[in-house]
């Protein structure tokens, strides 16, 4: 080998050693610099996204927008009636809860935002959204859709988040089995059930001596303080013993299509 | 050429790992994420220099943990490693078959991420692995493999688009044309 590819060698050694061996202080701060390198990369790609979207909504035929628009019009005095109905139930809940002396449960608010990006790396399970804390997004946010949980924040920089999705092993989530509304066990969703099907995860932990059956629905328990209770999480395919029957394991599917969401709901404080 | 050609390099890393992770429909049809920054390197260790070698491996490898969850740095060492190995052997190798290049992408596809992932054991992180990750290892160096000679075409027509043709001096002297007819 010549000189300078013991020095070229050198130079990343050294480089990569430092980087690797203080990841406290290196992830904070390099991730987000070189990555600000993506910003209008990311931004054309919005836009030229946002464009034709426009482009296809302009070739789409009048009557067939008209058809949407009444159908969306429907919807929304549904929900508006459901809105009602839910502000009562909410506020009977608050009478009871102050009767019995409970705590009022705090509610909490949700910021829409975009995927701009994903992981490109195989072995993990994250993407990239739109808020930052610019928008008030703050590490341990939970990300969800209309559908169900996603994930939780894990990085915030000024413009952009990573979020750590359920089945990566950044993102461990307390959940209930729910047979109707009664509880039947409770486990922890720890990682991921198949490399290559993101819609399964791993539930574990769940008692031996209780019946998980299949079809059950999985909710967020609200142990451990980061997710909030009774969030869909998906339901139950099957169960299985471990070795030695410690505990039960099952295989769960996600609620949400983690590959093809495009939208989230972020919380906020 | 010279301050073109280290810049058309890094100008592709960034926009690979940038559809890398911007682009999902390998994902969405194979289950796998295609590493497009091996093939690169080929390229780069066939027909750049070193210090062009080392910019790709740290600022491809700085790019790509950016917008992954790995830890920072961990993706450059192994980059380095190929694009130095390919350098130092060049002059045996026949860069400009397409079958060279094949292999060489297939090689540096394949031996890329398996050191990453024992970079990530070894400090001590829990990557998702299975089964699965063989279909994923064979289908990315595999696609690795195809895209490298495609780097080739592309920066050929680049730098012919781009840069200026070398002068070559002929071997034709005026002094010593055969004059012909009377003199």
């Amino acid at each position: 080998m010549r000189k300078a590819h013991y020095i070229a060698l050198g130079f990343v050694l050294l480089l990569t050693l430092g980087l690797l061996r203080f990841p406290d202080r290196a992830d904070p701060h390099v991730k987000p610099a070189v990555a600000s390198l993506f910003v209008p990369l990311f931004g054309l790609a919005g836009s030229v996204e946002r464009l034709a979207g426009r482009t296809s909504q302009a070739l789409t035929p009048k009557r067939k927008l008209g058809e949407e628009n009444e159908r969306l019009r429907r919807e929304n005095a549904e929900l508006r009636m459901r809105l009602v109905q839910v502000e009562e139930a909410a506020r009977e809940n608050d009478r009871l809860r102050a009767l019995i002396g409970w705590a009022r449960s705090a509610p909490w608010k949700g910021k829409p935002a975009r995927v701009i990006a994903r992981d490109p790396a195989n072995w993990w399970r994250s993407l990239h959204i739109s808020l930052g804390r610019r928008d008030g997004v703050a590490v341990d946010a939970v990300v969800l859709t209309p559908e169900g949980l996603v994930g939780r924040v894990v990085e915030v920089s000024e413009l952009r988040s990573r979020v750590a999705l359920l089945g990566d092993p950044a993102c461990r989530v307390a959940v209930l089995v729910m047979e109707g509304r009664q509880v039947a066990d409770n486990g922890v969703i720890s990682g991921s059930a198949s490399v290559t099907d993101s819609s399964m995860v791993e539930l574990s932990y769940l008692s031996p001596s209780r019946e998980v059956k299949p079809g059950q629905s999985v909710l967020t328990s609200g142990l451990g303080g980061v997710f909030p209770k009774g969030i869909l999480a998906g339901q139950v395919i099957y169960s299985h013993p471990i070795e030695f029957g410690l505990y039960k394991k099952a295989r769960v599917k996600l609620a949400v299509n983690l590959d093809r969401i495009e939208e989230v709901w972020v919380t906020t404080p | 050429m010279r301050v073109f050609h280290p810049i058309l390099i890094v100008a592709a890393a960034l926009l690979a790992v940038f559809l890398q992770a911007r682009w999902n429909f390998p994902r969405l049809w194979l289950s796998v994420q295609i590493d497009l920054l091996p093939g690169l390197m080929v390229y780069a260790g066939l027909s750049a220099g070193l210090a062009t070698v080392t910019l790709l491996a740290v600022a491809g490898g700085l790019c790509f943990d950016s917008l992954s969850a790995n830890p920072t740095g961990v993706s450059v060492l192994p980059l380095f490693a190929i694009g130095l190995a390919i350098q130092r052997q060049r002059h045996l190798i026949l860069s400009g078959q397409t079958y060279a290049q094949w292999v060489l992408g297939l090689a540096a596809s394949a031996i890329a991420p398996v050191m990453v992932l024992i970079l990530l054991k070894t400090l001590g992180r829990d990557p998702i692995v299975g089964p699965g990750s063989l279909w994923q290892w064979l289908v990315a160096s595999l696609a690795g493999a195809a895209l490298t000679p495609l780097y080739f075409r592309v920066f050929g027509r680049l730098e012919r688009a781009l840069c200026y043709r070398p002068f070559y001096e002929t071997s034709f002297r005026p002094d010593r044309e055969i004059q012909r007819g009377r003199h």
